[in-house]
């Protein structure tokens, strides 16, 4: 479904992505894994369109998507959720993912009818099915850091992607919360047939989650496969695993 | 058609004051009656410019231009052409947001401060213009006398047109505003970053942003004509965009009202201090380094704080 072929970006001098390549069947829970700076976020933002590549190919579903802008790429069916906290701070709970809704359905033009009582039961089942409804009219900026963590994967889900990407979808949650969180994730994808790629700094969750492991150390791809496989990898080994 | 979108004693309370503004002009003196129509002009022009500052997040550094253009067309149009006169108050607005597109289409390729200082230089670059061509737009004089159909002329019937469509154009704000356009505005002010990655063009949907609100400026431009009857360079100067971006900060940014009350305010300050003393910026400007320091979210939004808590507090009682 996705393939990223010898990905090259650099910001000046510095390489962050310098040869990655990865292949997401549909279906498929791929995990991106590697040290602090191996550019997993880079990558992220380079396949969702947020930084252009240097050089390199991304498709997805056997069409070029490289250099697109991002608002047409998750048109294309892609949605994805940030590392750092990134959803709409002034705006309620219920308006955060009633606007990924409404552009989805194109209406983010529609200037003279009243939003609120649009697409009311698309959003209400998105927010049922994180478990936010109950919170629905609280402003988000006001939120926990856990839940606006699961308001982040929400607002995705508001675009009624096929292929979902999360960036790091428990950092800074407790371990009571990562669990819960991982679990809402598999259930989602699960349900709604996602394709689901995502990086992870627990290595537990990513061996328990994942279908198959990409590993990047300095930007370059040093392994693919599944997680017994990236298991015996010796230079996975070296350089992760065992390194510290 | 409202239903749901504002209270029942909101609407209550707003019949009522429109009331009392329809009955007014027999009321009070006629120099009081003015000035309530000049503040309705530029709160007009203050909540247009709050549809892209406050609800849009930009840096519209220069809204008076659009005004400026808006009055300066419909003068040009009345005394230069013999068109139909409803086609020349028409117009003008139209005039006002094609302003819009063309420096909004340069300014969004920029963000933030730099946004601010190519508009402001586009903007002045059309004060230049109007000063300095004499023959076309009568130069640092303007044009005085512009022929005003007699129902609007006068001052009680220029209050009624200029109170009747300001009406209107806030009743059309507030759907704006509470439109998807709206809310995913305001969503790309709160994070532009991940308005993209939902799908949303964001510097499409901003430059239209900024169209409807040169739109309404060029609406509040006509609105200054009917009232004046003349137009001036000043109208394009920066100093307008300045004083219009203090309204809204005074009423409130993230308010709906508050650019209303900051643009009465503000001309009441100016016609009641102004009468003592040419100093009264000076007040002005204490006035606003108070309020920064006390109430950071403007008057009304301080009111509507206030008004929250105190209903949060009301049902948490009653629970």
């Amino acid at each position: 479904m996705l393939r990223v072929d010898n990905l090259i970006n650099s910001f000046g001098d510095f390489k962050a992505v310098d040869g990655a390549n990865l292949t997401v069947k549909e279906g498929e829970i791929v995990a991106v894994i590697g040290p602090n700076g191996a550019g997993k976020t880079t990558l992220f933002n380079l396949i969702t369109g947020h930084l252009r590549p240097d050089s390199g190919r991304i498709s997805f579903k056997g069409e070029d998507i490289s250099g697109l802008p991002p608002y047409t790429i998750c048109k294309k069916g892609i949605a994805r959720s940030f590392q750092l906290l990134n959803i709409f701070p002034r705006l309620t709970v219920f308006e955060n993912v009633q606007v990924a809704v409404l552009s989805q359905h194109n209406r983010s033009l529609n200037l003279f009818s009243p939003a609120r009582n649009m697409l009311i039961e698309e959003t209400n089942r998105i927010l049922e099915n994180v478990g936010l409804l109950d919170k629905a009219h609280e402003i988000a900026g006001a939120f926990s850091h856990g839940d606006q963590k699961i308001l982040e994967i929400a607002i995705a889900l508001g675009n009624e992607p096929e292929f979902l990407i999360l960036d790091e979808p428990t950092a800074g949650m407790s371990p009571e919360e990562t669990t819960a969180t991982m679990g809402l994730v598999k259930r989602l994808t699960v349900e709604q047939g996602l394709t689901l790629l995502f990086c992870e700094h627990d290595i537990d969750i990513v061996f328990s989650t994942a279908d198959r492991i990409m590993v990047m150390q300095q930007g370059k791809t040093i392994s693919e496969g599944t997680p017994d496989e990236v298991r015996q990898n010796e230079q996975v080994q070296q350089a992760y695993i065992g390194g510290d | 058609m409202f239903k749901g979108m504002i209270h029942k004693k909101t609407a209550l309370a707003l019949v009522a004051i429109l009331l009392v503004m329809l009955i007014l002009p027999h009321m009070i003196p006629r120099f009081y009656v003015y000035l309530i129509a000049s503040i309705l002009v530029m709160a007009l022009l203050a909540m247009s410019l709050n549809l892209v500052v406050g609800f849009g997040g930009l840096f519209q550094f220069h809204h008076g231009v659009f005004f400026g253009v808006g009055a300066y067309a419909v003068a040009l149009l009345l005394t230069k052409t013999t068109l139909p006169k409803w086609i020349c108050f028409i117009s003008a607005p139209f005039v006002a947001a094609l302003a819009g597109l063309i420096i909004g289409l340069i300014c969004i390729r920029l963000s933030k401060l730099y946004f601010a200082m190519i508009q402001i230089s586009l903007g002045s670059l059309l004060w230049a213009l109007a000063f300095r061509w004499y023959g076309f737009t009568g130069g640092d004089d303007g044009i005085h006398g512009i022929p005003i159909p007699s129902a609007m002329s006068g001052v009680s019937n220029s209050y009624y047109f200029i109170l009747i469509i300001f009406v209107l154009c806030i009743i059309a704000l507030f759907f704006i505003l509470k439109s998807p356009f709206g809310s995913t505005l305001q969503a790309a002010r709160d994070n532009a970053q991940r308005c993209e990655a939902i799908g949303v063009f964001v510097k499409r949907h901003q430059l239209f942003g900024i169209i409807i609100a040169s739109f309404f400026a060029g609406v509040a431009g006509v609105l200054f004509v009917v009232l004046e009857g003349s137009v001036f360079p000043d109208l394009l100067f920066w100093v307008l965009s300045l004083e219009i971006l203090i309204m809204c900060l005074l009423g409130g940014w993230f308010t709906f009202a508050g650019p209303i009350i900051g643009a009465a305010l503000m001309l009441s300050l100016r016609t009641f201090i102004g009468i003592h003393t040419e100093y009264w910026t000076l007040i002005l400007g204490i006035i606003l380094a108070l309020l920064i320091f006390f109430l950071p979210q403007g008057v009304w939004g301080y009111f509507q704080e206030k008004w929250t808590l105190r209903k949060e507090a009301v049902a948490e009682r009653g629970q």
